[in-house]
């Protein structure tokens, strides 16, 4: 096996695909929230990813990855066999919910990615939790079949209702939050989704933590690009996250330093489009 | 008493557009005609003001001699890495403010000669040799000048070494921090290949105290080097400062330099700004705002609190930004950074200086009143780093002191028992020469330790 080497690639669902790497000295100390940043190629930029599942004894990590932009569409023309060019983590600070009792995780899109590996370690130590996931619809839903396995109860909702029920997993919070109690709420999605979240459970005064998917580069606090204001102090995602207080998150802060690179980032991935349908074109 | 030789410079207009080098340094002839300004002092003032001592009349000496080898041997000897301090060195502060000759009119160019004599040694690489007298391995945090040096100086003593990266490219600040206009990266480069030809490991990708602990590395490693710098951007807390459009020094240069953003089509993305505001007054001020003009600004301030004498950057560069048409807003302080989704310009307040503090730098103080908005589409923030203390959260028993530096003794040992410090992670940041020089010392200290 050589190093970084993709020794799995499976797709879970539209542009959505799970990658087993090889990453020996990653997976020896990875812990549940914990991600890694990876370059595709010797030109690539440096992108983050939570660690979905890591084996310490075949030195492997599980990433799930969905297609978005430039470098998500290069990581997903990979196959197995290919290397990626950098593989460096665990990064980020673990998070441990075993320390609560009644837990509900709710993940959004890419954000259930995230919310799985906390369901599987919660029952792997006997504390099932309920969780609920959503997607745009049927296609985009991800890892409900092995959810079903780990949760203590698992909520569907599609937004077109092609799938579970028809709602936002906001509509299922508050419908729940009428005749369960919580000790805690972990939500990871959209940053949108995760600020709607909050609000409901700030209502009902129930702590929640958040996962902040910033823009980084280094992911160790060197640059400070990853800055998110946390009870009016600057925090770094990379370091004192991802997983900050949701109620003390400044969200529309983060809105807009999330789509500072939009027109970039749309240009590189037009580019790296046309260059592949051209690819395609000439064989 | 003749004038000083000037090394060939790039012309400022041509350059303020792209990112080669602007001082091209003596050729073979200047340098020589260089070399016999020195006096060759038998009490040669110069070396008391180099960090780690260079003998600098000797390697002047063989530079005149036409003995170029020679003179790289005896640079060497002090200081492993003369094609990059001859370059970035403050040398207008150490060896060149106590020539002799510049109390009367201008000082030997002891950096471009340093530099030449680096550069000639580059291109005629010898293989350093390596003698088996230590035994042992050695485990080296970081792959700037102080961790290089260190590594270096272990193996040539027949050390086992591992350098551990957590970026993927080694240099530290020299790769990511410093721009190509004033430190090609190939310079870098070069000389970590002739490291890794003597033997010396390098593993990329890694960072201590995530991807291993520092207990780890104890449990294989006879001893342990922290040089992982000062890499933690200070910000001034100010309103607007997460504003989008503001950037740390740090995070803009290693766009930059590390990730090839100012290339057609990088992946990395960078906003180029129209008019940047850069808050500072150092090297990595000038660097960050002479690169912002490099990538098209119309215009590109720096903005600093006290006033041109108190600048800290090197004379060279701050000479050479003021060329390039860089504005200086000096006695001007930051109070907040304005903007509603992303930035839109700064409040400032005027500065008059006051008494002198401790280090004796007369201190700034605002007068009250005299805030007004700039206009702008990007700050930079240059005004510091701290040691980043990811390594000591993961490790508590090691000792720190003010602002996060690593506490160590006179052998620059730290609170446990083998593992050695030095760099910026022991002075928070500082200079090239006085990482090295730190480098050297923890090596030497090393290899005492494991010949006991
Ligand atoms: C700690 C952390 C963990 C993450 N975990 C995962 C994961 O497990 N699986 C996964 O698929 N993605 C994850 N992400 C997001 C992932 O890093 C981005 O989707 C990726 O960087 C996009 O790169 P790109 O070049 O393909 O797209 P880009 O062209 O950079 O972006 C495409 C679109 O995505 C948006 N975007 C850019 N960066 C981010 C970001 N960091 N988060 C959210 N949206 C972004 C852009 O605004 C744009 O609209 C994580 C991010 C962080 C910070
Ligand atoms: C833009 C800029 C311009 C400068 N200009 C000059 C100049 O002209 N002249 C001058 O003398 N000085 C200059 N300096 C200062 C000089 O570069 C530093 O003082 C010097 O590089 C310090 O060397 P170091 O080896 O201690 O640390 P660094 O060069 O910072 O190297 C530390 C290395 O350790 C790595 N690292 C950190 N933490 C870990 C970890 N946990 N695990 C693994 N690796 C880790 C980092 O990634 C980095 O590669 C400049 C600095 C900057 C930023
Ligand atoms: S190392 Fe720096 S200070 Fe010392 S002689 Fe060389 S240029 Fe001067
Ligand atoms: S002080 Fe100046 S003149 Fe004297 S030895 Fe040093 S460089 Fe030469
Ligand atoms: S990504 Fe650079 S500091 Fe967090």
């Amino acid at each position: 096996m050589k190093k970084y080497e993709i020794l799995k690639k499976k797709k879970l669902a539209d542009n959505v695909h799970e990658y087993e790497i090889y990453a020996p000295l990653v997976a020896k100390n990875a812990r549940p929230g914990q991600f890694i940043i990876l370059r595709v190629d010797k030109e690539g930029e440096r992108v983050p990813f939570t660690i979905c599942g890591y084996d310490k004894k075949l030195g492997t990590i599980k990433i799930l990855v969905q297609t978005l932009g430039y470098s998500t569409l290069k990581l997903s023309l990979k196959e197995e066999g290919d290397t990626l060019q950098d593989f460096v983590g665990p990064l980020g600070k673990p998070t441990d919910l075993s320390l609560y009792k009644n837990i509900l995780l709710i993940g959004g899109g890419i954000g259930i990615a995230v919310i799985f590996p906390q369901a599987s370690y919660l029952n792997s130590i006997d504390k099932k939790a309920d969780v609920i996931i959503g997607a745009r619809n049927r296609e985009l839903l991800m890892y409900d079949g092995p959810l079903e396995k780990e949760a203590k109860n698992l909520y569907i909702m599609t937004d077109d209702g092609s799938y579970g029920e028809k709602g936002f997993v906001t509509a299922k919070l508050e419908e729940l939050l009428k005749t369960k109690t919580y000790d805690v709420v972990m939500t990871v999605g959209p940053v949108m989704m995760m600020k709607a979240v909050c609000d409901i459970t700030k209502k009902a005064n129930i702590k929640t933590i958040i996962s902040m998917n910033s823009i980084m580069v280094d992911g160790t606090g060197m640059c400070g690009c990853c800055r998110v204001t946390v009870d009016g102090k600057t925090k770094y995602a990379c370091v004192d996250g991802p997983e900050f207080d949701g109620h003390k998150v400044d969200f529309l802060e983060q809105r807009e330093r999330g789509a500072y690179y939009k027109e970039q980032e749309q240009e590189a991935y037009c580019k790296l489009t046309g260059e592949i349908h051209k690819h395609k074109e000439n064989k | 008493m003749k004038e000083r030789n000037k090394p060939r410079l790039q012309d400022p207009i041509e350059r303020a557009k792209n990112f080669n080098e602007v001082n091209l340094g003596f050729d073979e002839e200047t340098a020589v005609k260089e070399a016999t300004r020195c006096l060759q002092c038998k009490k040669p003032f110069c070396v008391e003001g180099c960090p780690v001592g260079v003998n600098i009349p000797g390697f002047i000496e063989r530079i005149y001699q036409r003995d170029f080898d020679g003179a790289a041997k005896i640079l060497k000897g002090t200081n492993m890495l003369p094609a990059i301090c001859g370059r970035v060195c403050p040398q207008e502060v150490q060896c060149e403010s106590k020539c002799i000759l510049g109390r009367k009119g201008e000082s030997v160019a002891i950096g471009a000669l340093e530099r030449f004599v680096g550069d000639y040694s580059i291109r005629n690489a010898k293989q350093p040799s390596t003698k088996s007298v230590a035994k042992g391995k050695v485990a080296v945090v970081g792959s700037g000048p102080a961790g290089l040096t260190c590594a270096a100086d272990c193996r040539a003593r027949g050390l086992d070494v591992t350098i551990f990266e957590s970026l993927h490219e080694p240099g530290g600040v020299l790769t990511y921090g410093i721009p190509e206009f004033r430190l090609p990266i190939d310079i870098v480069k070069s000389e970590i290949e002739s490291l890794e030809k003597m033997g010396v490991k390098i593993e990329l990708n890694v960072v201590i105290g995530k991807t291993i602990f520092i207990e780890e590395l104890l449990a294989t490693y006879d001893a342990v080097f922290l040089g992982s710098g000062a890499g933690l951007p200070i910000f001034l807390g100010m309103e607007g400062e997460n504003l989008p459009g503001v950037y740390s020094a740090n995070e803009y240069l290693t766009r930059v330099n590390l990730m090839g953003a100012y290339k057609e089509g990088a992946a990395t993305p960078l906003v180029r700004g129209k008019v940047v505001a850069v808050v500072g007054a150092g090297n990595v001020a000038m660097d960050s705002a002479r690169t912002a003009l490099r990538l098209g600004a119309e215009k590109v301030m720096i903005v600093y609190r006290r006033s041109r004498e108190e600048m800290p950057a090197r004379r060279e560069e701050i000479e050479h930004a003021l060329e390039e048409g860089i504005e200086f807003l000096l006695l001007t302080n930051p109070v907040k950074i304005l903007g509603q989704k992303h930035v839109e310009g700064m409040e400032v307040i005027k500065m008059e200086l006051g008494d002198e503090d401790e280090k004796g730098r007369r201190r700034p103080i605002p007068i009250e009143g005299s805030n007004y908005n700039i206009e702008c589409d990007q700050v930079i923030m240059a005004i510091g780093t701290n040691p980043n203390p990811l390594i000591v959260d993961s490790c508590p028993e090691l000792k720190t002191g003010k602002n996060g530096v690593l506490v160590v003794d006179e052998n620059l040992e730290t609170s446990i028992k083998n593992v050695f410090a030095g760099g910026d992670a022991i002075s928070g940041s500082a200079t090239v020469i006085q990482a090295m020089g730190a480098g050297r010392r923890a090596a030497k200290s090393i290899i005492e330790r494991l010949a006991q």
